[in-house]
């Protein structure tokens, strides 16, 4: 190792050697070769790291190159013009918000049109009257086994009012109680949080839609008045359906699938 | 024609006024109303628009409504004025008593509105010879384009429609068999605005990405190329035919901040202005010889027409100004045609009917001009004049900004678009509010008035186009049909066709 700057220091006294230039090219051009030799002959924890080092060199050579490449084909894709075009007035407005508006396209409408019971979930797997209600004993001798509780997730209207408990024969426990669905829209691939007005059918039985029991692969109604979507007569959309893709009453949250 | 022009200006009517009408003229006409019925008179004085008063107050039944009141003006008027140039069709009027519309016979009115019997003022305001039907159909729907119709204007002869959209492509259609004439390619990009000459013989667009195009709208044929801007125009207008015909000067406003005037002969850029300090949102050449360019940065501009040289700047607005309007706009656009789409053969007779069409829309008063911004209200102007960087009147009451503002035909009304959802009318002379039309559910983008300044039709993003009565103030029509927002509407000059496109790529033509 030298300990100064001597070859410098000789190079600036009397030059470099006559065939530098000959020797560094030489050298680069044979250093793959050693390199690879060296990489090859490598053992242990040395060729370990040799070997990790020359990956990360490879994986920075290509994310370059993919780099430069994409540079060169945005080059060309300038000249296309952009996709969703705006007028002039609207240019630089709810550029942010524009995905999250629904567009009545016309593929749209014919799926609408097409059937609507077409849904993302077609077979769920039945649930057993015995998984859902739970019975609990009631009385003062605890005899008598009338009561339910629903052990599954539950949609309770806004208008609901209790029967005095004594009579009440189906307990929807207030902890399994839901309002708001994330709704997922298919083709914008986004989600939003939206109000439940309804069940409107449970796969398992009448008697579950009509207890609002929400299991998965339920069809529900949410409100979608937020979104801004317009039928082709010019009405605001309100009500659309959505099936739950996951099981609530295990996440504490309900996923939705809307059906357009 | 030109007679017919000369019968409309108002300085003509104003001429009867020194005659005396005598009584037994209303006599004729109030007693065989005033006989069947319960006799109770008021005494009215009738006022002209400019505020001239039509000879001394007159004693007339309050039976009278505004069909007996009509008459009663065109026959006080036609007085010594023999050269009936209409056929005898009386014109017709609306009147307005403090600026509150009759719409019943004078009792109802008096009785809804409370004001007192003596000296009651009845304004006439003269209304449009001919009736524009209003539209409730939809006769085609015209599908071509690869992308949202961005722009539809009809030319000012009523006989070609042209329409740009987001394919880069504007296309030309052929009203009579509502199909395709041309296809015109020449753009790299969004064509945002498309404006014809107010002679009808050269169309000009503007894209995107700055670049100005003039076409030939017989053959279809790319004539010039105006480059210059660097972001996209968002407004083009022509020089009025009553300055120079045949057009040949324009202004374009662009994103770049800049506005350029261009000469169409030469395809050069005659100069440019540069004082905005944010995009340039709207230009127009108003019939004075100035233009008028409106920005982001809050401020507009008044601009010398010969060297681009900047009269004076309107301060008012506090947030980005969108829209212009002007007064006279329909004779301008219209230029030397009239409501049936006819021009004087020679270009000199044309100028002097463009002229005569411009100061009939001026009716003796200086231009004003609507500006409507993002801080939700709207401005009333006197560019033109010395004073005109004092506002006329702060027009407030839109919930969201303020989109578009179109003056009716005759410069009576104004009417505004705005992202609330609404549609308001205003008075045209006095920015005082008058009504709002509610029923749209989404943000209106466009108006566009009919020729005879008695409907409006709205586009909005609720994918609907609705049509709205001026004088019973409320709905007359829905036109739903569109599958996506509606990004233009244009009224034709004659009165036929409204036609729309937006985000469904289709233009659809309306008729009665």
């Amino acid at each position: 190792m030298p300990q100064n700057e001597h070859i410098e220091l000789f190079q600036k006294r009397y030059g470099k050697r006559l065939d530098h230039e000959e020797r560094t090219r030489k050298k680069e051009a044979r250093a793959v070769h050693t390199k690879a030799k060296y990489a090859q002959k490598a053992l242990g924890i040395k060729g370990k790291l040799y070997a990790k080092k020359r990956y990360q060199e490879k994986i920075q050579m290509k994310k370059t190159l993919a780099m430069h490449a994409e540079s060169d084909g945005k080059r060309r894709s300038n000249d296309e013009p952009k996709k969703g075009a705006v007028p002039a007035y609207l240019l630089d407005r709810e550029q942010a918000s524009r995905s999250k508006v629904l567009s009545n396209t016309v593929k749209q409408k014919r799926k609408e049109k097409a059937g609507k019971w077409e849904v993302p979930l077609p077979k769920v797997r039945p649930i057993a009257e015995e998984e859902v209600f739970k019975v609990l004993r009631s009385g003062k001798r605890k005899r008598k086994q009338w009561k339910r509780m629903i052990t599954k997730a539950t949609f309770v209207g806004q208008s609901f009012t209790r029967k005095p408990p004594k009579y009440e024969r189906f307990i929807r426990p207030t902890g399994l109680r839901f309002t708001k669905a994330h709704v997922t829209h298919p083709e914008l691939k986004t989600t939003f949080c939206l109000e439940i007005i309804g069940v409107k059918k449970n796969p398992n039985g009448q008697t579950m839609t009509q207890m609002g029991v929400i299991t998965k692969g339920t069809v529900i109604e949410v409100n979608v008045s937020e979104l801004g979507l317009v039928t082709p007569g010019g009405k605001v959309v309100w009500g659309k359906y959505a099936q739950v893709t996951n099981n609530p009453e295990n996440d504490g949250c309900i996923n939705a699938v809307l059906l357009v | 024609m030109v007679a017919r022009g000369e019968g409309q200006r108002p300085g003509k009517r104003a001429k009867p006024n020194k005659e005396e009408p005598t009584t037994s003229a209303h006599d004729d006409q109030a007693n065989p109303k005033g006989a069947e019925e319960e006799v109770k008179d008021a005494i009215i004085g009738l006022r002209g628009q400019d505020g001239s008063s039509l000879g001394p107050p007159l004693k007339v039944p309050l039976s009278m409504e505004p069909k007996n009141l009509e008459v009663l003006v065109n026959k006080l008027l036609s007085e010594g004025d023999d050269d009936d140039d209409n056929d005898g069709i009386p014109r017709p009027y609306s009147f307005f008593i403090d600026e509150i519309e009759l719409s019943g016979s004078l009792r109802q009115h008096l009785e809804k509105h409370g004001n007192s019997l003596e000296s009651l003022e009845v304004t006439f305001k003269p209304q449009a010879w001919f009736k524009v039907l209003p539209v409730s159909r939809c006769s085609a729907t015209m599908t071509g384009h690869t992308e949202s119709v961005l722009s539809v204007s009809f030319s000012p002869c009523g006989r070609h429609l042209a329409s740009g959209s987001g394919d880069t492509t504007i296309r030309l259609w052929d009203l009579n068999t509502q199909t395709r004439q041309n296809e015109c390619k020449g753009h790299g990009d969004w064509v945002l605005c498309v404006s014809w000459s107010p002679d009808s013989k050269v169309l000009a667009s503007g894209d995107n990405k700055g670049a100005v195009l003039l076409w030939d709208p017989e053959c279809g044929d790319k004539i010039g190329a105006l480059r210059g801007h660097k972001d996209a125009v968002t407004a083009i207008s022509w020089e009025p035919a009553h300055l120079s015909l045949p057009s040949r000067r324009l202004v374009t406003s662009s994103r770049d901040k800049s506005l350029r005037v261009w000469d169409c002969g030469t395809r050069q850029c005659l100069f440019s202005m540069h004082s905005h300090r944010q995009a340039v949102t709207s230009c127009v050449w108003s019939g004075q010889g100035l233009i008028y360019s409106s920005g982001r940065d809050t401020a507009i501009f008044v601009w010398d027409t010969e060297r681009g040289v900047m009269v004076r700047q309107l301060q008012g607005h506090g947030h980005w100004v969108n829209t212009m309007a002007l007064s006279t706009e329909h004779a301008l656009r219209s230029g030397p045609f009239d409501h049936k789409g006819r021009r004087p053969a020679g270009d000199e007779e044309a100028r002097r009917a463009a002229l005569g069409r411009y100061e009939a829309a001026l009716g003796g008063r200086p231009e004003r001009m609507v500006s409507g911004s993002d801080d939700f209200t709207m401005f009333l102007w006197q560019p033109g004049q010395q004073d005109g960087k004092r506002p006329l009147a702060r027009m407030t009451g839109h919930k969201n900004l303020v989109n578009q503002v179109r003056f009716s035909p005759d410069g009576q009304w104004i009417a505004s678009a705005s992202f609330d959802k609404s549609v308001k009318l205003w008075n045209g002379h006095t920015g005082k509010f008058v009504c709002s039309f509610f029923g749209h559910v989404a943000p209106v983008y466009q108006v566009s008035w009919s020729a005879d300044s008695r409907l409006v039709c709205s586009g909005s993003k609720d994918s609907t186009l609705k049509v709205w009565d001026l004088r019973t103030k409320k709905l007359r029509g829905d036109l739903p049909g569109h599958e996506d927002e509606v990004f233009a509407v244009d009224w034709c000059g004659t009165g036929a066709f409204v036609a729309s496109g937006g985000r469904d790529r289709c233009l659809k033509l309306w008729r009665h």
